[in-house]
């Protein structure tokens, strides 16, 4: 192995996380959007809050590291994608900021009609960048991205039909792989009402996301051939086990076992990443400019390796306490500074 | 894309003034939540300690506080960090596309220092309830160092950009012998680090301050009060005559290293000893003059080398492409940021003669209003520092290697005017929702002043419930 592919590898595994974690986010967001009146939506959206805030920033992060690594070391690459697909990738960027900011309203937001206009800028947020995002990842696997500063078409790079089903498959991953997530944390909150409405939302968000992918593959036949042949030749054992995971959960989605539930949820979507990089490999750019030639100097590789070492053991020990802490219940909105204080407080224990 | 053969290599594609007044806007945007990001949790921490300590309620509940408005800042700081991070390609991808190997390493620790951050913030946040209250400390107090960290990569990378090292470049244009150690070990990292590290924790700690001060003036004097204003203000005065001195001793090294932009900043037009200190005047660039203004003879050179005898070279030796495009915002920015200083200076010191003679805070109206001001000064110097830096060292993006124009995307000029437009929209939405959200914490919790809140810091929180009441 040589480093430059051990570096793409991580950035692959950077964005596996990210589509397990933060684009899950944007999934929540969108049962968030889609639960009804105020009323109707009362519970679910209570919990969403309650699921969502305590990791929110955290679980972002993986797509900030993504670029970075990117520009560090595969700089061509980074400048061309960023160049090219300048529209979608500012959409996606203002759905980042109007989630951000319906995040932050919403977090002290008393008012009900603050909630609402919050809820609803989440929402928009939600939709706009998971599938802006995916647009891009079209235009990459269909070979759009020649290399160069804006050298690509702007439009028809990302506006062609491939593309747009990736956007749209994309979306509904993240509805899928967030309504299971919800669905096990509803079992953890002793609401069974809530782990059935999520289980159903999973297996349609699941079925309509199963729909999308084999449209997907329609149209990459027609559209990109010799890319449609990777993906299948190459990359038919990580699919199917991308289905037999999808089938598991909703097998699991209404037992007992949450944590894994949310295993098999979370391996779904990662195996779908790691079929797209094993069809697209050695390219980082199909099929223009490789691994190899695109890679920054080896010093910096070098670097960049021993960093990602160090990254590990810094943030693994602190993502597990995280989890830890969150899973024994430790961590919680705390009532008396973010919301109005309700009566039931804890007692004088200073 | 077509490419004009002959085209004047000096003119500025269009796209070029969309893309700078956008990275502009949004980095004097995201600067405004670092402070807070980067001192807010060592005040939270010192009021936390003190809680435990002494056993006082008030300190914690001001910790508390601080940590929900460090969370709410935080979060805002990481959407606003992630905007600029796309920009580094949307808006420059000559810079990432042929530097990325030479300076992105720096950003790849920010960012999992960064991701450490958040996960430590959110514990710390979300911990306040059910941790036992010396673990909770315990697990926040890494916070501020990882915090300063993060800033160390940043400004790393952006030193970088003034100080160009770590590479060079073959007699074919390439890249070669990258070393991102040296790059981040750049020249000018020292000063800029230490600068900016002592005006993040002025501006956090004035900024708090002054909201408690205001409520002093509205005769809101109890012990709540009084530590939310001395607590940050401490900091942030002792900080004060520190800055003063790092700030001569950056502009000093501006001088040696970046001649340019220590020219403009001073507008010294023609070379020579026994350099005036003019104070704010408008420069002309066509006939490299200055007009009005108070000139103070021999100060610069003074200032910059010791002695009035210091040569001083000025903008007459700089090839007037390589001039800064807009010499007077650079030079009223500095002189902004140091009349800024120099006014704290004053304040700091009042504060020390007042509270070693009261050992409380000084109740002198005119001191009050005075403090009361000061988060919104030092904020305006924090971004007039910015704008002598960035502006200051046109029209190099890094410096004396590649001009900001080799560095523009090709994307067209009409995109990147709407995308700045909503751009622009979108983060006045925010900054007012922010504010709002804010000023809604306060008041709730001026509301719930010694009530339940004060009594509960730490203690079980109440379960989850399902469908809670909103
Ligand atoms: C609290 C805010 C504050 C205060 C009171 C001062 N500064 Fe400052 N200054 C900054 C906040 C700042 C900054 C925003 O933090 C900058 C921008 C880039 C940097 O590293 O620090 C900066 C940049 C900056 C630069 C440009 C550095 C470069 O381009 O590499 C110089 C020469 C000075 N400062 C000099 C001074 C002097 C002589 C001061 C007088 C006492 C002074 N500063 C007070
Ligand atoms: C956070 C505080 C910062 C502020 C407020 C700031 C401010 C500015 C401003 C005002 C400009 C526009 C320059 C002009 O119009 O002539 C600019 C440009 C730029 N800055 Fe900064 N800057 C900051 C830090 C950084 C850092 C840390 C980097 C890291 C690499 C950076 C990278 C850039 C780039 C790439 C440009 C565009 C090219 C240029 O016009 O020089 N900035 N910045
Ligand atoms: C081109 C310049 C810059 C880029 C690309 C950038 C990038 C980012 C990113 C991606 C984040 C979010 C990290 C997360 O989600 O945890 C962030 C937040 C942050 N940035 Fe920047 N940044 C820039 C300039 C600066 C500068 C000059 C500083 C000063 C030290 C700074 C300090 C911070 C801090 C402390 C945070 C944490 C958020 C907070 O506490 O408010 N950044 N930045």
């Amino acid at each position: 192995m040589n480093t430059a592919v051990v570096v793409a590898g991580i950035m692959v595994l950077a964005l596996t996380l990210y589509a397990c974690t933060g684009i899950a986010d944007y999934g929540a967001g969108f049962w968030d959007l889609t639960a009804g009146g105020r009323d109707r939506g009362r519970r679910p959206r209570s919990l969403i809050d309650n699921a969502v805030t305590p990791v929110w920033e955290a679980n972002h992060v993986w797509l900030i590291y993504v670029l970075v690594l990117c520009w560090t070391g595969f700089g061509s690459t980074f400048a061309s994608v960023m160049s090219t697909l300048y529209i979608p990738l500012a959409f996606a960027l203002l759905g980042i900021v109007l989630r951000a900011a319906g995040f932050a309203m919403s977090k002290d937001a008393a008012r009900a009609r603050m909630r609402h206009l919050a809820g609803w800028i989440f929402g928009a947020g939600s939709f706009l960048t998971p599938f802006c995002l995916g647009t891009a990842v079209g235009a990459v696997l269909t070979g759009r991205i020649p290399v160069g500063n804006a050298a690509g078409d702007e439009l028809t790079s990302w506006l062609n039909p491939t593309a747009i089903l990736v956007g749209l498959l994309t979306v509904a991953i993240g509805a899928y792989v967030s309504a299971v997530y919800l669905s096990a944390e509803a079992r953890r909150h002793g609401a069974p009402g809530l782990q059935g409405y999520f289980r159903a939302r999973a297996i349609a968000a699941g079925l309509a996301g199963l729909a999308l992918g084999v449209v997907v593959l329609i149209s990459l036949w027609f559209d990109e051939r010799q890319m449609f042949d990777r993906v299948v030749q190459r990359g038919w054992p990580l699919l199917l086990a991308s289905l037999v995971l999808l089938a598991a959960t909703f097998l699991l989605a209404g037992g007992t076992r949450m944590w894994r539930v949310r295993l098999a949820g979370a391996g779904g979507i990662a195996a779908l990443v790691w079929a797209w990089a094993v069809a697209q490999y050695p390219y980082l750019l199909p099929f223009s400019l490789t691994v190899q030639d695109g890679a920054a100097g080896p010093a910096t590789l070098r670097w960049l390796l021993i960093w990602a070492a160090g990254a590990l053991l810094l943030v693994v020990p602190a993502l597990i306490l995280l989890f830890w802490l969150d899973q024994r219940g430790e961590l919680g909105e705390d009532p008396a500074t973010s919301r109005a204080p309700t009566l039931h407080e804890g007692s004088a224990q200073a | 894309m077509v490419e004009s053969v002959d085209a004047d290599l000096l003119a500025a594609p269009a796209q070029l003034l969309p893309a700078r007044e956008q990275m502009a806007l949004t980095l004097m945007f995201h600067i405004v939540f670092v402070p807070f990001g980067i001192a807010l949790p060592t005040m939270m921490l010192i009021a936390n300690f003190k809680g435990l300590r002494r056993n006082d309620p008030v300190a914690l509940t001001l910790a508390r506080r601080w940590s929900h408005a460090a969370g709410l800042t935080f979060a805002v700081g990481a959407a606003s960090g992630t905007v600029l991070s796309f920009e580094m390609g949307l808006l420059w991808p000559g810079l990432t596309g042929r530097f990325g190997e030479v300076f992105g390493l720096p950003f790849a620790i920010e960012g999992v220092l960064f991701f450490l951050e958040a996960i430590l913030v959110a514990i710390y946040i979300y911990g306040w309830r059910r941790l036992q209250p010396w673990t909770h400390f315990w697990l926040g107090l890494p916070i501020p160092f990882v915090a300063i960290g993060g800033a160390f990569s940043i400004i790393s990378a952006n030193a970088w950009m003034n100080m160009p090292a770590g590479f060079t470049i073959d007699e074919n244009n390439q890249i070669t012998n990258v070393d991102p150690i040296a790059a981040i070990f750049n020249d000018a990292l020292p000063y800029e680090l230490g600068h900016f590290l002592v005006a993040a924790y002025m501006a956090a700690g004035f900024t708090v301050a002054s909201i408690y001060v205001v409520g002093w003036l509205k005769d809101r004097r109890d012990r709540y009060h009084r530590l939310g204003v001395l607590i940050p203000l401490t900091i942030a005065t002792v900080l004060t005559p520190v800055q003063f001195v790092v700030g001569d001793l950056t502009a000093v090294a501006v001088f040696e290293d970046q001649p340019a932009k220590f020219a403009a900043m001073e507008v010294v037009t023609d070379s020579g000893t026994h350099q005036a200190e003019v104070l704010f005047g408008r420069y002309d660039s066509a006939t490299n003059t200055v007009e009005g203004g108070i000139s103070i003879p021999g100060l610069n050179s003074w200032l910059a080398g010791g002695s009035v005898d210091t040569y001083v070279p000025g903008l007459d030796q700089v090839p007037p492409e390589n001039r800064p495009s807009n010499v007077t915002v650079v030079h009223w920015a500095f002189d902004i940021m140091v009349g800024v200083g120099t006014v704290l200076l004053l304040l700091a010191f009042w504060f020390f003669i007042a509270y070693w003679r009261r050992r409380d805070v000084p109740g002198n109206r005119l001191f009050l209003w005075f403090a009361a001001s000061a988060g919104v000064l030092t904020y305006i110097a924090v971004e007039a520092g910015w704008i002598v830096t960035e502006v200051g060292r046109q029209p190099w993006i890094v410096y004396n290697i590649m001009r900001t124009e080799e560095a523009v995307t090709n994307t067209d000029a009409g995109t990147l005017w709407i995308s700045f437009s909503l751009i622009a929209l979108l983060y006045l939405s925010l900054a007012i929702g922010t504010i709002t959200v804010l000023r809604a914490m306060s008041r709730r919790w001026r509301r719930t002043d010694r009530t339940d809140d004060d009594l509960a810091v730490y203690g079980p929180r109440p379960a989850v419930e399902e469908g809670a009441e909103r």
